[in-house]
């Protein structure tokens, strides 16, 4: 065990949790974070299926890494990315038909998400395979935490409901709450975001821009 | 012919690339940074898609779609190619902007140092990508349909960077918070053009 997570796997899983967040530091995978984030459910199945595929797909271009010819490497990368994609979309489609309907276009998109070609060219053609794969889910989780801690947000605020319970009591509606519509609509994706990038460089103040 | 331009009037306004689904937001992010590229990316963008578009509109009719093969042989009419569509669109989309970066660069040298770098980059904007998805999504009924749904996405996407990089770049003068400098005030502007551009949503032509 200790060889499989080394000091350095270690703070390749760790680092794209926070310090170097796919979504807030990196400005990588914007479009699909902020459209799948109205419920919570989707959101959920979003950041799963994007770390399998971020994984996956940092594991197999890393183990080619050294037979692709540098000119024609991106064709090779998109093509291994959309294999994976089809596959989860498949698999969405005969296990969570109903999710992958309310994903609709969005699991497509995956292929064109900035956080997979980001992360092949920065970090898979140059690391072994086992870092790659981990790489791989330190950044797939760093992406999926902000989709939920978005679609939680949106939900509640929006529809009074987590993944589809009421959770807030009915004597509040009845004392004059209403619940905030303008959450659900595409905008509120872009203020909730920004408050997260708020927060989170508030407590890191190295990444705050100049 | 109503039908077209209803559709690219339609797909500037109500249903904008950038306020309505989010697509291209990377590139959207990292190029606004000043009106001139910004417009060079966008007219990058609108070619793209107006050549890409049709090309898999055609794809998906006369190859992808259950029965589309049935030109070739009637033994074909139960044939479902559609989970094949995400790699031939990707593929179709790759070789696309190859090309016509190599076009660019052979027949006008000044138009494609302009666009440059932009031009390959093109191949992974989710816009493009995206297009295509709703493209096959929203069933148009032939050519001239998907061209000026094509035309109209781009022209919005195009809208909408050369505004944002026009506020982006008078907001340089103005003492933001420290914390959402940068990255997080581009974001609140964004939700901010995208409520204006919601007033659009009833349109109806």
């Amino acid at each position: 065990m200790s060889k499989l997570l080394s000091e350095k796997t270690k703070q390749v899983f760790l680092v794209p949790l926070s310090k170097n967040n796919p979504i807030t530091v990196q400005v990588l995978g914007i479009c699909s974070a902020l459209a799948v984030t109205a419920k919570l459910e989707p959101a959920l199945v979003m950041g799963l299926s994007v770390t399998i595929i971020v994984a996956f797909s940092n594991l197999i271009i890393s183990l080619l890494r050294n037979t692709i010819p540098n000119r024609i490497r991106i064709i090779v990368q998109l093509v291994v990315v959309a294999s994976l994609v089809t596959i989860v979309s498949e698999f969405l489609k005969a296990y969570a038909y109903d999710i992958s309907v309310q994903l609709s276009v969005y699991i497509g998109l995956i292929i064109t998400n900035c956080i997979l070609m980001g992360r092949l060219e920065a970090f898979a053609m140059a690391n072994n395979p086992w870092e790659s794969f981990v790489d791989g889910f330190g950044n797939g989780f760093g992406y999926a935490w902000i989709l939920v801690v978005v679609a939680f947000f949106r939900e509640l605020l929006g529809s009074g409901t987590l993944l589809g319970f009421k959770v807030i009591p009915h004597s509040f509606y009845e004392a004059g709450y209403a619940n905030n519509g303008l959450m659900i609509l595409p905008p509120m994706a872009l203020i909730i975001v920004a408050c997260v990038i708020w927060v989170h460089r508030a407590r890191n103040k190295e990444l705050q821009e100049k | 012919m109503e039908n077209v331009a209803s559709i690219f009037v339609k797909s500037i306004f109500v249903d904008n690339m950038i306020f309505a689904y989010f697509l291209g937001m990377c590139s959207y992010l990292a190029v606004s940074k000043n009106v001139k590229t910004s417009i060079g990316l966008g007219m990058a963008v609108i070619f793209v898609l107006a050549i890409t578009l049709p090309i898999n509109y055609l794809l998906e009719v006369h190859v992808l779609k259950e029965g589309a093969l049935t030109w070739l042989s009637p033994n074909l009419k139960d044939l479902d190619l559609s989970y094949l569509a995400f790699i031939l669109f990707i593929a179709v989309i790759a070789a696309m902007t190859q090309l016509v970066e190599m076009a660019v660069e052979k027949f006008s040298p000044s138009l494609y140092s302009s666009l440059g770098i932009f031009l390959p980059l093109i191949a992974v904007n989710c816009a493009i990508m995206g297009g295509s998805l709703f493209m096959q999504q929203r069933a148009f009924n032939n050519v001239a349909e998907t061209t000026s749904y094509a035309i109209g996405s781009g022209v919005g996407w195009t809208l909408a960077i050369v505004g944002l990089a026009a506020i982006r770049e008078k907001m340089e003068y103005s003492d933001v918070p420290a914390p959402l400098r940068g990255l997080g005030i581009t974001f609140i502007t964004v939700a901010l053009m995208g409520i204006a551009f919601m007033c659009f949503s009833g349109l109806k032509i």
